[in-house]
């Protein structure tokens, strides 16, 4: 599959760019040239070049390692938030597409109601209702991600629960949560996981989005949505401050989605010419 | 005959439609001795796989369900034992092979891994061991260079090596009962040959009861020891293969017969049956075939039992069974 990727550019630069966002959050205590919550107050507001690369923030804090730091609790939210997401909606999904009729029904209309709201809007409901702190931030964004995945993995279940090879299973003795988890989990994963890579930019933009208004991580800690929204009250003097930031959410979320769409093409067996 | 393993006495299997439950599966009863070959024989839709589902304790709810009769493997009761204990006895006590070798193997399994989980499972075998035995049973279906196809996948095998991995995996924890669903009806003729041969040859090894689904009356010829015609959900006749091929009782039987096109005659027309099955929704109190019986006569509209021709030959027909066996030499 990993050459089917590289076939495709698209895929690759968004590859590419996921890399250097993961290298760089993996990397900052050493690529950092400043510790980011360090102030120097002599060089506030210093526009990018010489010592500080991209410039500082109001209160002479270095903008390159903010970013680099800020990577971090980006990618760490995208990253945990998507996973529960995968593992409790995933969960829920099979199931549900398994066990069929009322229970089904139930399930999967409850997930509608989840959908209805705009993930933005239900991550602002989660977050206002438990207070921005890390933990509820992976938990609000992962709420909003839950019924999406329900759905994807919800799917194909319906039809390969109907498939011989699970008659066949049953037929040698093997438990319903067997049949689930050994035979078809495995079937799903590349579609879920293809649909995660995806979900995952949506997680770094809600982050983003929570941030910027003031209910994500608290301050001083470096998030980029955070550094946007400080940025903003220096926007006429300063404009790098929001608009470096602003780039690096952009390259991410344009990464993770170039990737998602590659694995996506490359996982499809209707465009990869399959049945 | 020795005690039998598997016997399935008055099965009512029924299936819901439009509220209302119907048998598709109506009084079958049948007994199959340790090492015997029982042909199930009948069209599309007569209840041969209900049957077997039904054994299986597989018949699909909640639309479906074993509504009478009682099933006896190995001299416990099946009908009614929770669902851990069958999960039990499936793969371990009976097993099952299906029509569609393409469609049955887990396609992102290794053929090795998916043979030797029936093992791990039934067996409390480690990876490792159970891996090391289905190898050995890999090669016993003849399976060519066996530990080099243990690792690929599914796609990578044709029909019949699939249906032989389908025959492994069923065979693994060597069951007392194999009941196989049309297991050849999807392979091309000198493939089915095969496995069929196959078939046989581990039955005589095994010392297991095959009961055999077919509508492929070449095939019984081929493989059973016995023969029961199932005709709109009962068994309208059944007997040693002998006597059935050579004195077949029930008018459905001889339509069967009759409808084999014959090579060794020049150009004739296929007999066909006139008439259509009747729905399992609209189904006759007396005889099933009477509508498209030639020989249907006063007294087909009452319920026909089955009764004995001679020894061990019985059919639903109170037309054939009147004259006692004496049908084939009036013929």
């Amino acid at each position: 599959m990993f050459g089917v990727c590289l076939a495709y550019p698209a895929t690759t630069i968004g590859a590419v760019l996921c890399l250097i966002v993961v290298a760089g959050a993996l990397l900052a205590p050493w690529l950092a040239p400043f510790d980011p919550n360090d102030q120097h107050i002599i060089d506030r507001l210093v526009p990018p070049g010489g010592d500080y690369l991209l410039g500082t923030d109001a209160y002479g804090r270095d903008v390159l390692s903010r970013i680099l730091w800020g990577a971090r609790i980006s990618l760490a939210i995208a990253v945990s938030s998507i996973t529960v997401a995968i593992v409790i909606g995933g969960t829920i999904g099979m199931v549900s597409g398994y066990v069929g009729g009322q229970i089904d029904l139930i399930i999967m209309q409850t997930m509608d109601v989840l959908l209805s709201f705009p993930s933005l809007i239900l991550g602002l409901i989660v977050v206002a209702l438990l207070g921005p702190d890390l933990i509820n931030l992976v938990a609000a964004i992962a709420l909003t991600a839950i019924a999406p995945f329900a759905r994807i993995a919800r799917a194909p279940v319906l039809s390969l629960k109907e498939r011989a090879f699970i008659e066949a299973g049953r037929a040698l003795g093997f438990s319903h949560l067997r049949i689930l988890f050994v035979h078809i989990l495995p079937n799903i994963l590349s579609e879920v996981l293809v649909m995660g890579s995806l979900w995952m930019a949506t997680a770094v933009r809600t982050e983003a989005s929570l941030s910027f208004i003031g209910l994500g991580v608290k301050p001083p800690t470096a998030t980029w949505g955070g550094m946007m929204r400080e940025g903003f009250e220096n926007i006429l003097d300063a404009p790098w401050l929001s608009i470096w930031p602003g780039i690096a959410i952009l390259l991410l979320v344009l990464g993770l989605n170039m990737v998602g769409d590659g694995l996506r093409d490359a996982t499809d067996p209707r465009l990869r010419g399959e049945t | 005959m020795a005690d039998p393993v598997l016997s399935v006495e008055h099965l009512r299997t029924e299936f819901r439609i439009g509220g209302a439950w119907h048998p598709a599966v109506d009084d079958v009863s049948f007994v199959l001795a340790p090492g015997e070959t029982l042909a199930l024989v009948g069209e599309s839709g007569c209840g041969k796989s209900v049957t077997a589902l039904s054994v299986m304790g597989l018949v699909p709810s909640p639309q479906g369900r074993i509504a009478g009769g009682r099933i006896v493997l190995e001299g416990r009761a099946l009908v009614g034992l929770p669902e851990p204990a069958l999960e039990r006895l499936r793969g371990a006590r009976m097993a099952m092979i299906f029509q569609e070798p393409m469609t049955s193997l887990n396609p992102v399994m290794t053929i090795g891994a998916q043979v030797a989980e029936a093992m791990m499972v039934h067996q409390g075998l480690s990876r490792r061991q159970a891996e090391a035995k289905a190898l050995a049973v890999l090669d016993e279906v003849k399976i060519p260079s066996p530990a080099r196809r243990f690792h690929e996948y599914p796609h990578q095998f044709s029909g019949g090596m699939r249906q032989r991995v389908m025959i492994a995996m069923a065979l693994a924890c060597e069951p007392a009962v194999l009941l196989a669903d049309e297991p050849t009806t999807a392979l091309d003729v000198t493939i089915q040959a095969q496995v069929l041969g196959l078939l046989a040859d581990l039955k005589q090894r095994h010392g297991m009861a095959v009961l055999f689904i077919t509508h492929n009356l070449g095939v019984v010829a081929q493989i059973a020891d016995r023969v029961a015609v199932m005709y709109a959900g009962q068994i309208v006749e059944e007997g040693p293969v002998t006597a059935i091929f050579s004195r077949p009782a029930h008018p459905y039987t001889r339509a069967l017969f009759a409808a084999i096109p014959r090579m060794d005659r020049d150009a004739q027309d296929l007999a066909a049956i006139a008439g259509r099955v009747p729905s399992l929704d609209a189904m006759p109190t007396g005889c099933r075939f009477a509508s498209r019986c030639p020989q249907a006569q006063v007294g087909c509209e009452r319920p026909q039992v089955l009764a004995p021709l001679d020894e061990a030959h019985v059919a639903r027909c109170h037309v054939a069974t009147a004259v006692r066996g004496n049908w084939h030499q009036a013929d």
